[in-house]
C-alpha cells in the first residue's frame, strides 16, 4: 500500500540486509532520479562488489561483505555473503549537522537531513566528521553532496526512489514508527528461526540518537563497516577537552612568557 | 580497565596544502602577538622594538591566513562568507556555533584581523614618533583581549581537528595545546630570527631564546601527550609512516631548547638576559624550530588522512 506523506511526520528506511540480494536496483534507481553520472568504471579485484563506497556520486551503494571460507564447508546460512545497501542514516543527532559551520545541514519537514546545495561552501567540515563515510565532495561545484532521502519526490508525495525499485524489500520506506515495529516483527521472526546474530543497528537512541535508515544486520556493526554503540560518538565530544588543554597551555606559556620577559638589572 | 581501540569508518576529508599553511600561519599570527604583548608587559622600554617585530609579523601572518582558507574551499571560494551568514533562504541571519570550532574560528580570524591590524598600526606610527601614541595602560590592555584571541586563533586549529570522528584527531584532546604550544616558539623563534633587521631589537635576543625554549618543553610535554592518548586509542600504527615528519618537529624542538640553554650558559658565565649576542646562531635554531612548526602540524594534519 502506498504511504501517504505528510510533512511534519518523520520518514526513513528500514533496510533488511537479511533479504538483500545485492541486485544494485537501488543504486541505479538512485542514480537514475537525482541525476548522478557516477565515477568512471573501475575494477576494484578485491570483491564482486565495484562501487567501492559511498561518495558524491554514489548515494546508495550495495557493501559486499563476503566472508568465503578458504576450506569448504558445511551449508551454511548465508554468512559467506552479506549484502547491506548502505546509504546515508538521516542520524537524530547528525556530527555532520553539528559541525556545519555555515548553516547548509538542516532538518526537512520529513525530519531528514539535507545538505542546501546553495548555501554549503565546500569546507569539507561534515566529511571529517560523519561517521559513516558518507559525505563526497562534488569538484565540479565544490560543494558536498549525499543521499537527500529524495527531498524532492516527498515533496511531491512520491517514495524514494530506491526504496521503489528494491525488488526484495530489502529497503522499506515509511514513517520511522511504522518502520520500527516492521523491524521489531521481522528480528522477532528471524529470532524464533534460531537466526540468533540477526540484530538491529540504529533501531533505538544508543547509536547517535537513534538513525532514520536503520538496519537489520546478520553479524556484528563492525563487520558492516558501521560502528557500534561504543564508538558512536558526536565530534562535539572532544570540545571541552581540547579547549581545556589549550587553555592550561595557554597559561603555563603565559607564565613562562612573563618570567623570561621579566625586567631584570642589566649588567 | 581495558582501553578499548576506537573504530574509525570515515572518509578524510582532503584537507592538505592550503591548510597545512593555514595552520601554520595561524600559529605563527597567534603567537607573534602573543609574544609581542608579553614583552610589552614584563620587559622594559628596551623590548619594545622586538615587541613592534611581533605585532608586524603578526599581521602580515594574519592577512595571508584568509587568502589560505578562501584558496581550499576550491571552486566555491566566492562562499567563503557563508562561514559568518547563513544564508538559508527564509532563515537568514549570523552564524555562530560555539560547539563548532570551524565557526567560533571564522568569528575570531576576523575580530583577531582587527587587532592585528590596529596593533601593527600602532607600532608602525609610533616608530615614526618619539612618544608613545596611545597611552600605554590602554594600549596594553587592548593587547591583552588581542593576545587572548591570538592564542585562540594559534590553538583552536588543533581542537577543530579533534573536534571530529577521524582517526589520531579524535582520539587525543592534545592538539590543541600542542599547536599553541609549537605557535608560541615558532612565533618568538621569527621574532629572533628577524631582529637581523632591527638592531636595536637585539636587546631581547636573549630572552626570546629563553622563552622558545619554555615553549619548547612544553611542546615537547604535549607531543609525549599526543602519542599516548593516541596510542591508547589503537591508532598509533597511522603514525608511523610519518615518523620523520615527527622528527623533524622534535629537532624543532630540540633546537629550542639548545637556543635557551645557550642562553643560560651565557647568563651563568656573567652575562646576562639582555646581552645583544649570544654565541649560537640564531639563524640556524629560528630556521629549524619554524621547521618544526610546519612538520608538526603537516605530520598531524597528514596521518589522518
Ligand atoms: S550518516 Fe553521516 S551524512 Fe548522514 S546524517 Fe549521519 S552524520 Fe550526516
Ligand atoms: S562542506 Fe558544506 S555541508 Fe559540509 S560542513 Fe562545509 S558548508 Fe557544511
Amino acid at each position: 500500500m502506498a504511504t501517504t506523506i505528510r510533512p511534519g511526520e518523520t520518514y526513513g528506511f528500514f533496510t533488511d540486509t537479511s533479504v538483500c540480494i545485492g541486485c544494485k536496483a537501488c543504486e541505479a534507481a538512485c542514480k537514475e532520479w537525482n541525476q548522478l553520472g557516477g565515477d568512471s568504471p573501475s575494477f576494484l579485484a578485491d570483491s564482486f562488489d565495484n562501487t567501492g563506497n559511498l561518495d558524491a556520486e554514489n548515494w546508495r551503494h550495495v557493501k559486499f561483505i563476503e566472508q568465503v571460507p578458504d576450506q569448504p564447508a558445511a551449508t551454511g546460512n548465508g554468512t559467506a555473503w552479506l549484502m547491506m545497501s548502505d546509504v546515508c542514516k538521516h542520524c537524530k543527532h547528525a556530527s555532520c549537522m553539528e559541525v556545519c559551520p555555515t548553516g547548509a545541514i538542516i532538518r526537512t519537514e520529513f525530519n531528514t537531513v539535507f545538505i542546501q546545495q546553495d548555501v554549503c561552501n565546500g569546507c569539507r567540515n561534515c566529511i571529517a566528521a560523519c561517521p559513516y563515510s558518507v559525505i563526497g565532495m562534488n569538484q565540479s561545484t565544490g560543494t558536498a553532496h549525499k543521499c537527500t532521502l529524495c527531498y524532492d519526490r516527498l515533496q511531491g508525495g512520491l517514495e524514494p526512489a530506491c526504496a521503489k525499485a528494491c525488488p526484495t524489500q530489502s529497503i522499506q520506506f515509511g514513517p520511522l514508527a511504522e518502520l520500527q515495529q516492521a523491524a521489531d516483527v521481522r528480528l522477532a521472526a528471524l529470532h524464533s528461526q534460531g537466526v540468533a546474530q540477526a540484530q538491529l543497528y540504529g533501531r533505538d537512541d544508543k547509536v547517535y540518537g537513534g538513525l532514520n535508515a536503520f538496519f537489520l544486520l546478520m553479524d556484528k556493526p563492525e563487520t558492516y563497516g558501521l560502528p557500534n554503540a561504543e564508538n558512536a560518538k558526536l565530534p562535539s565530544r572532544n570540545d571541552l577537552g581540547g579547549y581545556v588543554a589549550a587553555a592550561i597551555t595557554a597559561i603555563l606559556a603565559v607564565v613562562g612568557g612573563l618570567v623570561a620577559f621579566r625586567r631584570r638589572v642589566t649588567g | 580497565m581495558m582501553v578499548l581501540a576506537a573504530e574509525h569508518f570515515v572518509r578524510s576529508p582532503q584537507w592538505l596544502w592550503y591548510v597545512l599553511f593555514y595552520f601554520f600561519f595561524a600559529g605563527i599570527a597567534g603567537g607573534s602577538y602573543a609574544v609581542a604583548t608579553l614583552l610589552r608587559l614584563s620587559g622594559d622600554v628596551r623590548d619594545e622594538s622586538a615587541a613592534r617585530i611581533g605585532f608586524y609579523v603578526s599581521l602580515v601572518a594574519t592577512v595571508i591566513c584568509p587568502i589560505l582558507l578562501t584558496a581550499d574551499l576550491g571552486v566555491s571560494w566566492s562562499r567563503f562568507w557563508h562561514m559568518l551568514i547563513d544564508v538559508t533562504p527564509g532563515d537568514t541571519g549570523l552564524n555562530f556555533k560555539y560547539w563548532s570550532p570551524m565557526s567560533v574560528g571564522a568569528w575570531a580570524l576576523l575580530v583577531f584581523g582587527f587587532f592585528a591590524f590596529v596593533s601593527a598600526a600602532e607600532a608602525w606610527l609610533s616608530d615614526r614618533r618619539d612618544r608613545p601614541l596611545v597611552p600605554p595602560l590602554l594600549n596594553r590592555l587592548f593587547n591583552v583581549v588581542g593576545a587572548v584571541l591570538g592564542i585562540f586563533i594559534a590553538s583552536y586549529t588543533g581542537v577543530l581537528l579533534s573536534v571530529s570522528n577521524q582517526p589520531v584527531w579524535s582520539d587525543t584532546w592534545s592538539i590543541g595545546g600542542l599547536f599553541l604550544a609549537s605557535g608560541l616558539g615558532g612565533a618568538a623563534a621569527l621574532i629572533a630570527l628577524l631582529m637581523r633587521y632591527r638592531p636595536d631589537a637585539a636587546f631581547s635576543l636573549g630572552r626570546l631564546h629563553q622563552a622558545a625554549g619554555f615553549f619548547s618543553a612544553l611542546e615537547l610535554a604535549l607531543m609525549i601527550v599526543f602519542f599516548i592518548t593516541v596510542g591508547a586509542a589503537g591508532s598509533l600504527p597511522r603514525l608511523l609512516p610519518w615518523l620523520a615528519l615527527f622528527a623533524l618537529a622534535v629537532a624543532g624542538v630540540a633546537a629550542g631548547l639548545v637556543g635557551a640553554r645557550g642562553q643560560m650558559r651565557v647568563m651563568a658565565a656573567g652575562g646576562s638576559a639582555t646581552l645583544t649576542r649570544v654565541r649560537l646562531d640564531t639563524v640556524t635554531i629560528s630556521l629549524l624550530v619554524l621547521v618544526g612548526v610546519l612538520a608538526l602540524r603537516a605530520a598531524v594534519i597528514f596521518s589522518a588522512q
